[in-house]
């Protein structure tokens, strides 16, 4: 029963290797675009002006009140609708198929950056404002207040709340095996198909996404705890 | 641009999906809270063959994609001969009871986990108190620790009921005409992409729409409280 689960051309193992090699890509690429898109709108809510406020504010309501699958659906049609009407006005006629990959890193960053604008936001206001008047009156530039007091203990806050986003980010990674990319979970439907064992591919994809989930949790824990140094233990 | 005759024709698909959908959140909800107050009192327990089940259940279903678990079900099972013989199979082959079964289970395992924290939250003194009185663990249960918990877990049950009403989208992959299956059937047959606006406006108005229930069960659960 287990042999389809093997290396080489008789098994579908070193294909679901490589699904999971292209999940973790996914996931990954996807937190980056996340972050930088997290900070980005976290600064536009922090704004004094009125337009990135509510740009930010905006975005962040319109992907937190839609499934994740609609965004990963409405970035891999639209994109594709998008690119069509760019190239038919440079004459270009017909079907212009999306790298489903990119699309995914696309979808799933503007989830991540829409929830990590939030983890982002309570951790900037997190850190305690006397401590900002206390290195403003010791003479420090905005910069200087900002890379030395308030980035390092903002990591502090947020790092809870990114690691749970991670762990969401990570699976939602297999929504993108709907628009037919070779992630682990792709790979598993069709090892099924195949193989006429579903419930063999499907407990093993959960069992790998389960040890990227423990796998996280770990650097999570490792995380924590070097941002929390220097912060005396309590209870 | 827009092609706003797509609501007039497919108008009757939307608001069936959108019955299947609200069908489908309240139903995995509802069970799902009545399946999680035993499972997070199990998790709590400090007796192993409690918590161990309960933390190995909880972990599987938090740690794997819904999507994942949904397959498993729906796909997976009919492998094994003797799932298909038993009386289960009306059932489990039947994709709406199976998507059912699925975002259940794994919204279980979630609600359970923010009762555990609803749990711990409560005051000692509180339970201290009920104790001195010589309450049954029953009782403390029922009387100072559950409905306690419940309050403080709810703001945070609210918005994991907002990630099954999103997360329930994806049963649309084993075959339920939710709201999102027949969005991407209305879209492969037009590739129009309005299709996608029109599920998106209902999916926020429904994230709207439970939001404020949720805090409105919120303030009147609270009444009693000076800040509320």
């Amino acid at each position: 029963m287990f042999e389809s689960l093997s290396f080489g051309d008789q098994g579908f193992g070193d294909e679901l290797l490589a699904g999971a090699l292209l999940t973790v890509e996914l996931a990954l690429v996807s937190l980056a675009v996340g972050l930088v898109l997290g900070l980005l709108t976290a600064s536009g809510k922090l704004s004094k002006r009125r337009l990135p406020r509510w740009l930010a504010q905006g975005y962040t309501e319109l992907v937190r009140g839609v499934p994740e699958m609609l965004v990963v659906l409405v970035v891999y049609f639209g994109a594709s609708a998008l690119l069509q009407t760019v190239a038919g006005w440079f004459g270009h006629e017909g079907y212009i198929e999306v790298n489903a990959f990119v699309a995914g890193v696309v979808a799933l960053g503007l989830v991540f950056g829409a929830y990590s604008s939030e983890v982002f936001r309570g951790a900037f206001l997190a850190v305690p404002k006397g401590q900002i008047e206390a290195a403003i009156a010791c003479g420090m530039s905005p910069w200087q207040v900002f890379h030395r007091i308030r980035m390092p203990q903002m990591w502090r806050f947020a790092i809870p709340g990114l690691g749970n986003l991670w762990m969401v980010l990570l699976k939602d990674t297999s929504l993108v095996s709907i628009v037919a990319l070779d992630e682990l979970l792709r790979w598993s439907k069709v090892a099924a198909e195949t193989t006429k064992q579903p419930f063999l591919f499907y407990i093993t994809a959960a069992l790998i996404y389960l040890a990227l989930t423990v796998v996280s949790d770990i650097l999570r824990h490792r995380f924590e705890t070097r941002a929390n140094r220097g912060v005396p233990a309590h209870d | 641009m827009i092609d706003w005759s797509l609501i007039t024709q497919y108008g009757d698909r939307f608001w069936d999906g959108t019955l299947i959908t609200l069908q489908l959140v309240l139903a995995a909800s509802l069970i799902g809270i009545l399946l999680a107050l035993p499972l997070s009192l199990a998790r709590s327990s400090p007796r192993r063959r409690y918590w161990i089940p309960a933390y190995g259940y909880i972990y599987f279903f938090r740690g794997t994609p819904l999507l994942v678990q949904l397959f498993l079900l729906y796909y997976g099972l009919g492998q094994f001969e003797a799932v298909r013989a038993s009386i289960f199979w009306p059932l489990l082959s039947d994709a709406e009871w199976c998507g059912l079964l699925g975002l259940t289970l794994n919204t279980t395992a979630y609600t359970a986990e923010i009762l555990r924290g609803g749990i711990r939250a409560v005051p000692r003194g509180e339970v201290e108190a009920a104790r001195a009185y010589g309450m049954s663990w029953w009782l403390l249960q029922r009387r100072i620790i559950l409905p306690r918990a419940l309050r403080i877990a709810w703001p945070a049950y609210g918005n994991e009921v907002i990630l099954l009403l999103k997360g329930s989208a994806l049963v649309s992959t084993i075959a339920v005409w939710d709201l999102m299956g027949e969005t991407r059937s209305i879209f492969s047959r037009t590739y129009a992409l309005e299709v996608f606006l029109f599920a998106g406006v209902i999916y926020f108005l429904l994230t709207f729409l439970f939001t404020r229930l949720f805090y409105f069960v919120e303030r009147r659960i609270n009444r009693y409280l000076v800040s509320y």
